[in-house]
């Protein structure tokens, strides 16, 4: 069912809803950005519709509200330890069609890779819904077309900013509340079917391409700085970290943080010896992962195209044309056989 | 929900020294294990680290732990009575199924001894699951030589060869040189039935594999065993992806078919 709701009724129904949940929203925080006399745009907790960034895209994706940062998995004191709780409340989060498809891919590591269930994970995942902003056009960076995650599955609520309200296309039990703010509307989805950037995907990609000079290239520019690993809305990787409390050693936390594969550190293990030292390396390791090995695994690509990671990259490195760069590579593998 | 987080406390029973930085550890734990398989070790408020079992029977398990960083300084404390944190068991271990009725050789270097001193010990106790077993054993000197009693005890039922990359103190009576060495010149009667475990550090891996292949070992009877940096043990955190193999799931022992193609 669709309906049409003006900024008030929008909020209303915001209101109502932050009774039993906490929504979270791509903000703009002016001045906040990474070189000065820009803005940030990152997920928040929201209140109104008003502080909704409908227009630009984030920096950072949802991904940090369902696998925070960091997380707290045990509370511990000498003897014994306990488990933090989420909460009561459901989550709400208003995201784009390819962040909805990176929750899909996020929950094959969580809760499916090994065959075991990440417990953490699953209990935030459960609490969320989607309100999916309408993308009335494709970022510069954005691939989502090429990847197949221009469309979303899986929302509650679809929502177009148009005329100074909001037409939402609302699925399952939400509609009794959309029908008591707004009124009935007519409202055909429209997801992007073009990008500028686009992308060739090679079928296969095999060892052939390991060894060639791009990474090396790659190597010369890449500083390792993980940017394009915590924009990315799929990385999924972490570290466990335990930590004491100052004023009383006896107690403190086992926690994860984000992990990184771009970043020094991430293979090194007790006594020192580590892998993929050279940058161009772990270049290789993480295209290899979004656009093949994760397929291997899920039959589909880990990469959802959002364009994120060419978009922070300091050194300008555009993993689009990286992925181009290897299709042309193996495209010539096939012509030279 | 279950949480494959939550490690249990498991009280320390037994501990032997091995070398002047390996302590072998007993806990009291209630496991299934299969040899090769590791666990994740902890102390709250220390951190967490994936240890693979040496040995273990019923109730106990074993872990030889070299002292190389934060974790592992502050176990090298602890005595009987002290408790550790664990959770597992984790990944795959040897394919013993693979190895019956074969001859079975094993390469070990340094501290790759501890993940198959629980293969040497069953097949001590089984002798005919086997159809032969030989152990080849590389350590940097003679002081690091892991083991030693089991050793001369795995000598009476076993062919047991020992080297030492370098005897730097003098007296060693024994063979001097790297494993591959060893391998070089160990007589395979049957390299058609002989299986073989190679397990240590990257490099002695790396080589003591070709070196088998050379002496006609087929691939697919050559298994490995890889050490990683694994934080979580099933699968999630990354840290131990190489291709598209998680070492924590698919391994850490991997048929060579399999490990001999993954490029880090």
């Amino acid at each position: 069912m669709a309906y049409w709701l003006d900024m008030d009724s929008f909020n209303g129904i915001l209101k109502e809803l932050s009774a039993d949940n906490v929504v979270y929203a791509p903000v703009k925080m002016t001045g906040k950005g990474a070189f000065s006399g820009t803005d940030l745009v990152a997920y928040r907790e929201i209140s109104g519709v008003e502080q909704i960034e409908f227009k630009e895209k984030s920096r950072f994706s949802p991904k940090e509200i369902v696998f925070p940062i960091t997380q707290t998995l045990l509370y511990f004191t000498e003897e014994e330890y306990a488990v933090p709780g989420t909460g009561e409340k459901g989550i709400i989060v208003f995201c784009r069609p390819c962040d909805v498809n990176a929750f899909k891919r996020l929950d094959e590591i969580f809760l499916r890779n090994g065959g075991r269930v990440d417990s953490y994970y699953r209990e935030l995942r459960e609490k969320v819904r989607f309100f999916v902003i309408e993308c009335a056009e494709s970022f510069d960076s954005c691939f989502c077309v090429s990847m197949g995650t221009n469309r979303a599955d899986g929302y509650d609520v679809f929502i177009r900013a148009a005329g100074g309200g909001f037409l939402c296309d609302v699925r399952g039990d939400l509609a009794t509340l959309f029908e008591k703010f707004g009124g009935p509307a007519e409202m055909s989805l429209r997801f992007i079917e073009e990008n500028k950037t686009k992308v060739s995907i090679p079928e296969s990609v095999d060892q052939s391409v390991f060894g060639h000079g791009i990474w090396r290239e790659y190597a010369s520019r890449c500083i390792a700085c993980g940017r394009c690993t915590v924009s990315c809305p799929t990385c999924s990787c972490f570290t466990m970290q335990d930590i004491f409390y100052e004023d009383n050693p006896n107690r403190g936390e086992r926690r994860r943080v984000w992990a990184s594969c771009m970043i020094d550190g991430f293979t090194a293990m007790a006594g020192g010896h580590g892998f993929r030292e050279d940058h161009g390396d772990r270049m290789r390791f993480k295209l290899m992962h979004k656009i093949s090995d994760f397929r291997k695994r899920f039959g589909y690509n880990m990469c959802v195209g959002c364009g994120r990671c060419d978009d922070v990259c300091p050194e300008y490195i555009s993993f689009a044309r990286a992925i181009n760069r290897v299709d042309a590579l193996m495209k010539e593998a096939v012509e030279n056989v | 929900m279950s949480n494959p987080y939550l490690p249990f406390r498991a009280a320390i029973i037994e501990v032997r020294r091995e070398t002047a930085v390996d302590f072998t550890y007993r806990l009291e734990a209630d496991m299934q294990v299969a040899g090769g398989q590791f666990v994740e070790v902890s102390i709250p408020g220390v951190g967490e680290a994936p240890i693979s079992v040496s040995d273990f029977g019923d109730g106990w398990i074993e872990m030889t732990i070299r002292r190389v960083g934060r974790l592992t300084n502050v176990i090298h404390h602890l005595r009987p009575g002290n408790s550790l944190f664990i959770r597992g068991t984790y990944g795959r271990g040897f394919p013993l199924e693979r190895y019956a009725g074969k001859d079975l050789i094993i390469a070990a270097g340094g501290t790759g001894l501890a993940p198959v001193k629980s293969l040497l010990n069953r097949y001590g106790g089984n002798p005919g699951e086997v159809k032969s077993l030989t152990l080849l054993a590389g350590f940097k000197t003679p002081a690091d030589i892991l083991f030693r009693d089991e050793i001369e005890r795995w000598r009476r039922q076993h062919r047991v060869e020992i080297t030492v990359d370098r005897d730097d103190a003098g007296g060693w009576p024994g063979r001097v040189g790297l494993i591959t060495g060893l391998i070089a010149r160990e007589p395979i009667s049957q390299p058609e039935n002989t299986v073989v475990i190679v397990v240590g550090p990257p490099a002695m891996m790396k080589f003591s594999t070709l070196e088998f292949i050379k002496r006609g070992i087929k691939q697919e009877n050559i298994w490995v065993s890889f050490e990683r940096k694994m934080c979580c043990g099933i699968g999630k955190c990354g840290h131990c992806k190489i291709d598209g193999a998680y070492v924590c799931l698919e391994g850490p022992v991997l048929n060579y078919t399999t490990a001999g193609r993954l490029m880090d």
